[in-house]
């Protein structure tokens, strides 16, 4: 199987540590990710809000790219693609390029124009799909050298790896991350909010709103006694640990919660160096063994009511 | 909040254009909007309905009863964060983020998105960073965000600023890619296409973008 990788915009700067950990993490377990070469943004949610058919010309410029760097003679090739936007951009693209013929023309002549061909010979891949399906939580578990024990983990998976293209996970709730993390020896917390919006974009541009669904998020994690919550996703990453700070001023709060990126989680437990996972890069420093959160009593497991 | 809501509340036939929900479910899979049963899920599952002026089971009797210039001139659409929470829940398969999009497509072409907020700001702006550099760098964007809509508020992120650029996760520069003339032969082929709404005007671009 072939894959190649595409880290898209956010990997290359706020989200940088996501594509240290996630190389390294590869590294260690023997997997090859070449980079599209010359790749482009995907579009994101903004570009659709202006042109559908660029944002899928964008996208499909990408596959063109890709199946250039397919094996010769492979039926098809993987793009992993871990930002959550990029992989809902892309795996939408690829979906309605093979549904509407009309707009699949339209996209072909787009390409035509820029001397480049798309086959539809490309599936989009997360690596969580890539972790559980390919390469099994039995071998990740066999490279666990320090094991996360004693520490509580919440995995928020956020909407856009989920919904609503995404077949290798539930939709309301995903189990591939626990999976990982159970697997890296962590304790897996109960929390309901793992595919609620944390406010996307508009934590940024729209603070009054979108500041709330992040704040949401971190209370209850903070509540359930995490010590760490892993994401997927480098806005929603973004989202809960630097304006951690801003939240607290504005709801009078004293969030202090480490949310890092679920390949920084494999990579601590399989024993790689902390500069390759980007670890300094974290504004709430990844919690050591002493500052781990007491034990909660029973009131905060399971069913528990979520409070806003 | 009370602001976003001084809209009209009255609405006269007059006012009314009957071709807007076929505008609307022109869109790829957008027919499905013809059949909504009005049963309120995507309002339920959708993160900021509590803060939007319409609720997303509003704007679809609104765009169905033909209500153009409320739906597109509302903050609905511009709140609407792409979670599709109410895509993956509507019984009749109605792609209720796909409407959101096409509805902000409309207001941006017509020009009647609500003013110096921050979400349309940040789409155009985007939209341009993508046309001349082929990637976009998120420290920019935020900027001419800010810049364009709450300038003031720009020192209230310096701390922001200072952390990421201290853990160099702020991108100072842009990366644009190599072969921008293929990006650009590529896009400009697609310059006159809409797909919603095509057939009832001459295209415009409009002015920000161009």
């Amino acid at each position: 199987m072939s894959y190649v990788y595409y880290p898209g915009c956010s990997l290359k700067s706020t989200g940088r540590a996501y594509d240290e950990s996630l190389l390294a993490v590869c590294r260690q377990l023997d997997l090859l990710l070449p980079p599209i070469e010359d790749w482009n943004c995907c579009g994101a949610t903004a570009y659709m809000a202006i042109s559908e058919l660029k944002a899928f010309a964008l996208c499909a410029r990408n596959f063109a790219l890709a199946e250039k760097q397919m094996e010769t003679g492979a039926a098809s090739v993987d793009i992993v693609a871990p930002c959550a936007a990029c992989y809902l951009g892309l795996n939408k693209a690829a979906h309605y390029l093979d549904d509407y013929p009309a707009l699949r023309q339209k996209v072909t002549a787009a390409l035509d124009a820029a001397s480049l061909q798309y086959n539809q010979r490309v599936r989009i891949r997360h690596p969580l799909d890539l972790f559980i399906h390919d390469i099994g939580k039995e071998k990740i578990a066999a490279q666990v050298r320090r094991p996360l024990s004693g520490m509580r983990v919440a995995c928020y998976y956020g909407c856009q790896i989920v919904r609503p293209y995404a077949d290798f996970d539930d939709q309301q709730d995903p189990t591939s991350m626990d999976a990982i993390m159970a697997a890296l020896g962590a304790e897996v917390v109960d929390w309901p909010l793992k595919t609620r919006c944390c406010g996307g974009a508009l934590t940024g541009t729209v603070p009054d709103v979108g500041q709330r669904l992040s704040h949401l998020l971190l209370n209850e994690a903070q509540r359930r006694h995490c010590d760490l919550v892993v994401t997927a996703c480098p806005l929603c990453q973004l989202n809960l640990e630097c304006y951690q700070a801003q939240l607290n001023r504005r709801f009078d709060t004293t969030l202090h919660i480490a949310v890092a990126y679920f390949t920084q989680a494999m990579g601590v437990a399989m024993g790689v160096a902390d500069r390759d996972l980007g670890l300094a890069r974290l504004f709430v420093p990844w919690p050591s063994v002493r500052t781990l959160a007491p034990a909660p009593g029973p009131a905060m497991e399971g069913g528990a009511h979520v409070q806003g | 909040m009370e602001k976003w809501q001084a809209w009209e509340k009255i609405s006269f036939a007059s006012g009314v254009d009957p071709d807007f929900s076929e505008e609307i479910a022109s869109i790829p899979g957008g027919e499905q909007v013809l059949h909504c049963i009005q049963c309120g899920t995507c309002s339920g599952m959708c993160p900021l309905s509590p803060y939007m002026d319409y609720m997303p089971r509003q704007i679809i009797a609104m765009i169905r009863a033909g209500l153009r210039g409320e739906v597109l001139s509302s903050y609905t659409t511009w709140l609407c964060a792409s979670c599709y929470a109410c895509s993956v829940a509507c019984p009749k398969e109605i792609r209720v983020t796909d409407i959101m999009y096409a509805a902000k497509r409309l207001a941006i072409r017509e020009g009647i998105h609500p003013r110096r907020f921050p979400t349309p700001v940040l789409a155009q702006a985007f939209f341009k960073e993508i046309e001349t550099c082929g990637r976009s760098t998120e420290s920019h964007l935020l900027m001419q965000v800010l810049l364009q809509t709450q300038p003031l508020k720009i020192f209230k992120q310096t701390r922001l600023g200072w952390n990421l650029l201290r853990t160099g996760r702020m991108a100072v520069r842009r990366d644009p890619i190599a072969r921008k003339g293929e990006l650009r032969r590529m896009l400009k082929a697609l310059e006159k296409e809409y797909m919603v709404g095509g057939k009832r005007q001459a295209p415009v671009v409009p002015e920000e973008v161009s």
